[in-house]
C-alpha cells in the first residue's frame, strides 16, 4: 500500500479521502417515501381483494344495499379538508409561528377522529344488520380495506398527538420539523388512498 | 366440585388461553414424543450449557453492550449470519429426516415418521430454509458489506437496522417453540389454503406470526439499504460506479420494498380467515382460495430473486479479484441485474400453470419466464469473459464460485424446462420440481453464501478461514448435492409427486437410498463448515492478515481487517471503478495523522425490548392469551413512543480515539495476496 507507483497517464495528484468530516446525510424523509411506497403494496394487495371479490355476495347484502352515499360524502369531506387543514399547519411551521401551527393541527387531528368515529359507526349499524364481515367475501374485503385506512388514520391520530406534545415541549427544532413533514406525508398519503376507496370500493361497488 | 371446575377451567383459559398440559407433544408416550424429549433435552443442555459459561465467564455485560443494543451495521451483520447457521442445523435436521423417512417407508414399512408429523416436517424445513437461513444469511451480508463497499459509517437508519434484526430473531424463535409447544403447520412452506384455513390447533398460526415478524424485519431492512444506497454513498462513487454486490443489494432492497408488503397483506388475510371468520380464502361464502395462491407468489417469486440476486453480487465480487481483472462488461452486468428484478414480478403465475387460467395468460407467464433467463445468461457469460485470460486462482471463494456457476446453469436450465407450459402440466408438483428449485437455490444460494463467508470472513474477524477444510466443505457439499437431487430429477420425470411420507412402489426405493445419501453428503459438508471455523479460530494468529488478503479491488479493503466501529478514518473520494484498486494504482498513502472527531449514532435498548414484546404478543396470539397479546402491543406502542423522545441517540468519536485506534488496527500488508 506504500507503493510509489505513479501513474504517468494522470500526473496531477489524485484526493482520496475527505479531510474535514461532513455532517451526516439525513434520509429520513427518503426512507419515508419508500416506507409510504411499501405501504402501498398492502392496500394494493386489499384493493385486488376487493375487485376479485367484491361482487361474491353469497346470497348476503349486496353493495348497493349497505353503502350509505350521504354520510359517506360527510365521511369524505371530513378527511379531504383534514388534508387541506394540515397544509396549513405545514405553512405555519415554515413561518415559524409554532401556536398557529399547533391550533390547525389539532383542527386536522379532531376532524380525522371524527372521520373515524362515523366509520366505526357505519361499521357497528352494518354489523347490527347482520351484514358483519364473516357474512360474504364482499363484505371482509370491505371490512378489512376500509378498517386498515381506519387503522392507519387512528395511529396518524396517535402520532400527531405525540408530535404535538413534542413541538410544545422541545420546540420546533431540526428533528420535530422532520417529523412533522414525515406526518404530513403520511397524511396526504391516507387522503390518497381513501379516494381510492371512495371511488372503486362505495361509488363503483354500487353500480356493479 | 362440579360447580368449582368450570370456574377454575375459564380461569384457567383467561390466563392461558388454549394452552394446556396436552399441548406439549414430547410428554406424548409415542415413538414422536420421545424424538421431541430427547431433542428438548439436547436443546435445554446445549442452552443451560451455553448460558452457565456467559455468566462463568461475565460476558452478559459485553454481549448486552457490544452486541445486543448494537446499531453498527458490522455487528449486526456478523449475528444475521451466526442466526443463519444455527437456523441452518435446524433446516437440515428437518431435510435429513424426511430423506430417512422416504428410504425406508416402502410396502409394508411405514417407516418412522407418521404423515401428521412428516407433514410438518417438510413445511417446516421450508419455511426456516428460506426465511430465517437464506435471507438471514443475505441480510447479513448486505448488511456488513454493502455500506463498507459504499465507503458510509453506517447504514442510514442505524437504530432500525438493529430492531429488524431482533424482529427476524424473535420470529426465529417462535419458530422454534412450535417444536416443543404445540405443532406446527402441515400447509407446505407457503402455507396453502384449504389446508391452513382448516388445521386445528396453533400449527398454522405459528407459521403466521413467525413470518409475520421476520417479514417486519425485512421489509424495514429493504427501506433502510435503498436509503443508505441512495443518500450515503462517498463523493465520487456515482451510481455506475458503485459495485455490483452493492448494486445487487440495492436491487434486492427494491424488491423487497414492493413485494413484501404483500406478504404481509396475505398472511394478515389468512390470519383474519382463522381468527375473525372472515371468507378471504374459504371454499365456501365467495371465498376464493386462487386468491391467496396468486397473492403468495405475487411475493413468492420476486423472493427467490430476492435471494439470489446478492449472491450473483457476490460472484461479480470474486471472479474479478482471483481472475486479477476489472469485471467484465460492468454496465451490462448493471442492465442485466435491473432486467431480473423488474421481470420477477412478472413471472409468479408459472407457479400454478395448472390453475386452469387459459392458454393465453399461461402463454404470457411461460415467455417471461423464458425471458428471465437472457439476462441471467449475461450474467454467467460476463463471469466467464471475466475469467478468461485472468490469472485465476483457485482459492476457496473461487471454487464455491465455480461450482455454483456449473450447478446454477444447470438448474436454470431445468427451470426453463419447467416453463414451457405443458411439460409444466405433467412436471407440476413431482419432485423435478423439488430437484429444480433446490438445484438453484442450494447451487446459488447457498454455495454463494459460502463464498462470501470464505471471501468476506477475513476482513471481518482479520484471519482467514483453513484453506483444507473448506476445500473439504466444498467437495462435500459439491458432491453431495448431485448425489442428493439427480434421483429427485428421474422420479420426478416418472410421475413420482411431492409431500409423500410413504410409498408403495418398491422400483422407486433404490432412488431414495441414493438421495439420502447424499443428504449424508452435504450432513458431511456441514460438519467440515464447522470444523472449518473451529480450526481457523484455534489457528487465528497463524491465518492473521491485514486489511487487503486478496489484493481487493473495492473500498471495503482499504480499511483495517477488521474495520473500526467508524469503518473509514476518512470518507474516501471515488475516481473509478473498483475504487480500491484505482487507490492502490495511484500511490494512496494511509492517512496517518489530522484526525477528525466522527459523529456515530448511539447504542439502544428499544429494539431488543421492541423484539422481545412482539414476540410476546404473537406468542399470545397463537395460543389465544388475549391479554398477553394486548398487553404486548400497547407495550410495543409505548416504547417505540418512548424512543422518540430521547433526542439525543448519536455521540462523537473524540479525534484522538480516531488515532488511537488508527494507530492499533492491523495495516500490514499481506505477502500472500500481493504475490498470488
Amino acid at each position: 500500500m506504500n507503493t510509489t507507483a505513479v501513474d504517468t497517464a494522470h500526473p496531477a495528484p489524485r484526493e482520496f479521502f475527505v479531510r474535514v468530516e461532513e455532517p451526516p446525510r439525513n434520509g429520513t424523509l427518503l426512507g419515508f417515501w419508500i416506507y409510504l411506497m411499501s405501504d402501498c403494496f398492502i392496500f394494493a394487495s386489499l384493493f385486488a381483494c376487493n375487485a376479485v371479490l367484491g361482487t361474491e355476495y353469497a346470497g348476503g347484502p349486496t353493495a348497493a344495499e349497505v353503502f350509505d352515499l350521504p354520510g359517506l360524502a360527510v365521511n369524505t369531506a371530513l378527511l379531504l379538508v383534514s388534508s387541506v387543514v394540515f397544509g396549513f399547519a405545514m405553512l405555519e411551521m415554515a413561518r415559524r409561528r409554532k401556536g398557529a401551527m399547533l391550533g390547525w393541527l389539532a383542527v386536522a387531528g379532531l376532524l380525522a377522529a371524527a372521520f373515524v368515529g362515523l366509520e366505526i359507526r357505519e361499521f357497528l349499524i352494518m354489523t347490527a344488520e347482520g351484514a358483519g364481515p364473516g357474512r360474504s367475501a364482499f363484505l371482509s374485503s370491505f371490512f378489512t380495506l376500509v378498517a386498515t385506512h381506519g387503522l392507519h388514520v387512528t395511529l396518524g391520530i396517535l402520532w400527531l398527538i405525540v408530535l404535538m406534545v413534542q413541538s410544545i415541549r422541545f420546540g420546533l427544532n431540526e428533528a420535530n420539523v422532520r417529523r412533522l413533514r414525515c406526518l404530513s406525508m403520511f397524511w396526504h398519503f391516507l387522503d390518497l388512498v381513501w379516494v381510492g376507496v371512495f371511488s372503486y370500493v362505495y361509488l363503483i361497488g354500487v353500480l356493479r | 366440585m362440579l360447580e368449582a371446575m368450570p370456574h377454575r377451567a375459564a380461569i384457567w383459559n383467561f390466563l392461558f388461553g388454549r394452552l394446556t398440559i396436552d399441548s406439549l407433544p414430547f410428554l406424548d408416550n409415542n415413538a414422536e414424543g420421545r424424538i421431541l424429549l430427547v431433542t428438548l433435552v439436547v436443546v435445554v443442555v446445549i442452552g443451560v450449557a451455553i448460558l452457565a459459561a456467559v455468566t462463568k465467564y461475565r460476558k452478559w455485560g459485553y454481549l448486552w453492550r457490544d452486541w445486543f443494543t448494537t446499531v453498527d451495521h458490522k455487528k449486526l451483520g456478523i449475528m444475521y449470519m451466526i442466526l443463519g447457521t444455527v437456523m441452518l442445523l435446524r433446516g437440515f435436521s428437518d431435510a435429513i429426516m424426511m430423506r430417512a423417512q422416504q428410504a425406508v417407508a416402502f410396502g409394508p414399512e411405514m417407516g418412522y415418521l407418521p404423515p401428521q408429523h412428516y407433514d410438518q416436517i417438510f413445511t417446516a424445513h421450508g419455511s426456516i430454509m428460506i426465511f430465517f437461513v437464506a435471507m438471514a444469511y443475505i441480510v447479513g451480508l448486505m448488511n456488513y458489506v454493502m455500506p463498507l463497499q459504499i465507503g458510509s459509517r453506517d447504514v442510514a437508519f442505524p437504530f432500525l437496522n438493529n430492531l429488524s434484526f431482533w424482529f427476524t430473531f424473535w420470529g426465529a424463535i417462535l419458530f422454534m417453540v412450535s417444536l416443543f409447544v404445540g405443532d406446527f403447520s402441515i400447509a407446505g412452506w407457503l402455507g396453502y389454503p384449504p389446508v391452513s384455513e382448516v388445521q386445528q390447533g396453533p400449527g398454522v398460526d405459528y407459521y403466521i406470526w413467525g413470518l409475520q415478524l421476520s417479514g417486519v424485519g425485512t421489509l424495514l431492512t429493504g427501506v433502510n439499504f435503498v436509503t443508505t444506497i441512495l443518500k450515503t454513498r462517498a463523493p465520487g462513487m456515482t451510481l455506475m460506479k458503485m459495485p455490483v454486490f452493492s448494486w445487487t443489494a440495492l436491487c434486492t432492497s427494491g424488491l423487497i420494498i414492493a413485494t413484501f408488503p404483500v406478504l404481509t397483506a396475505t398472511l394478515f388475510l389468512l390470519a383474519l380467515d382463522r381468527y375473525v371468520g372472515t371468507h378471504f380464502f374459504t371454499t365456501g361464502s365467495g371465498g376464493n382460495l386462487m386468491m391467496y395462491i396468486n397473492l403468495i407468489w405475487i411475493w413468492g417469486h420476486p423472493e427467490v430473486y430476492i435471494l439470489i440476486l446478492p449472491l450473483f453480487g457476490v460472484y461479480s465480487e470474486i471472479v474479478p479479484t482471483f481472475s486479477g481483472k476489472p469485471l467484465f462488461a460492468y454496465s451490462s452486468m448493471v442492465y442485466a441485474t435491473i432486467a431480473i428484478m423488474i421481470l420477477s414480478y412478472l413471472v409468479w403465475l408459472h407457479h400454478f400453470f395448472t390453475m386452469g387460467s387459459g392458454a393465453d395468460v399461461n402463454s404470457f407467464f411461460s415467455l417471461t419466464t423464458m425471458m428471465i433467463s437472457i439476462p441471467t445468461g449475461v450474467k454467467i457469460f460476463n463471469w466467464l469473459f471475466t475469467m478468461y485470460r485472468g490469472r485465476v486462482r483457485y482459492t476457496v471463494p473461487m471454487l464455491w464460485t465455480l461450482g455454483a456457476l456449473f450447478t446454477f446453469t444447470i438448474g436454470g436450465m431445468t427451470g426453463v424446462m419447467l416453463s414451457v407450459t405443458p411439460a409444466d402440466f405433467l412436471l407440476h408438483n413431482s419432485l423435478f420440481l423439488i430437484a429444480h428449485f433446490h438445484n438453484v437455490i442450494i447451487g446459488g444460494v447457498v454455495f454463494g453464501v459460502f463464498a462470501a463467508v470464505n471471501y468476506w470472513f477475513p476482513k471481518a474477524f482479520g484471519f482467514k478461514l483453513d484453506e483444507f477444510w473448506g476445500k473439504a466443505t466444498f467437495w462435500f457439499w459439491l458432491v453431495g448435492f448431485w448425489v442428493a437431487f439427480t434421483p429427485l430429477y428421474i422420479l420426478g420425470l416418472m410421475g413420482v409427486t411431492r409431500r409423500l411420507s410413504h410409498f408403495e412402489d418398491p422400483s422407486l426405493q433404490p432412488y431414495f437410498i441414493v438421495a439420502a445419501f447424499g443428504s449424508f453428503l452435504i450432513a458431511l459438508g456441514i460438519l467440515s463448515f464447522i470444523i472449518q471455523i473451529y480450526v481457523s479460530i484455534l489457528r487465528r494468529r497463524q491465518y492473521a492478515v491485514g486489511g487487503d488478503p486478496w489484493d481487493g479491488r473495492t473500498l471495503e479493503w482499504s480499511t483495517t481487517s477488521p474495520p473500526p466501529e467508524y469503518n473509514f478514518a476518512f470518507i474516501p473520494i471515488v475516481h473509478e471503478r473498483d475504487a480500491w484498486t484505482d487507490m492502490k494504482a495511484h500511490g494512496y498513502e494511509r492517512p496517518q495523522a489530522g484526525f477528525n472527531a466522527i459523529h456515530m449514532p448511539k447504542n439502544t435498548a428499544t429494539g431488543v425490548v421492541i423484539g422481545a414484546l412482539s414476540f410476546a404478543c404473537c406468542f399470545g396470539l397463537v395460543w389465544y392469551i388475549w391479554w398477553l397479546a394486548a398487553l404486548s402491543l400497547v407495550g410495543i406502542i409505548a416504547v417505540a413512543i418512548a424512543h422518540t423522545f430521547n433526542y439525543h441517540q448519536d455521540h462523537h468519536i473524540p479525534a484522538d480515539e480516531v488515532h488511537r485506534s488508527e494507530q492499533a488496527g492491523n495495516w500490514q500488508t499481506d505477502a500472500e495476496g500481493a504475490s498470488a
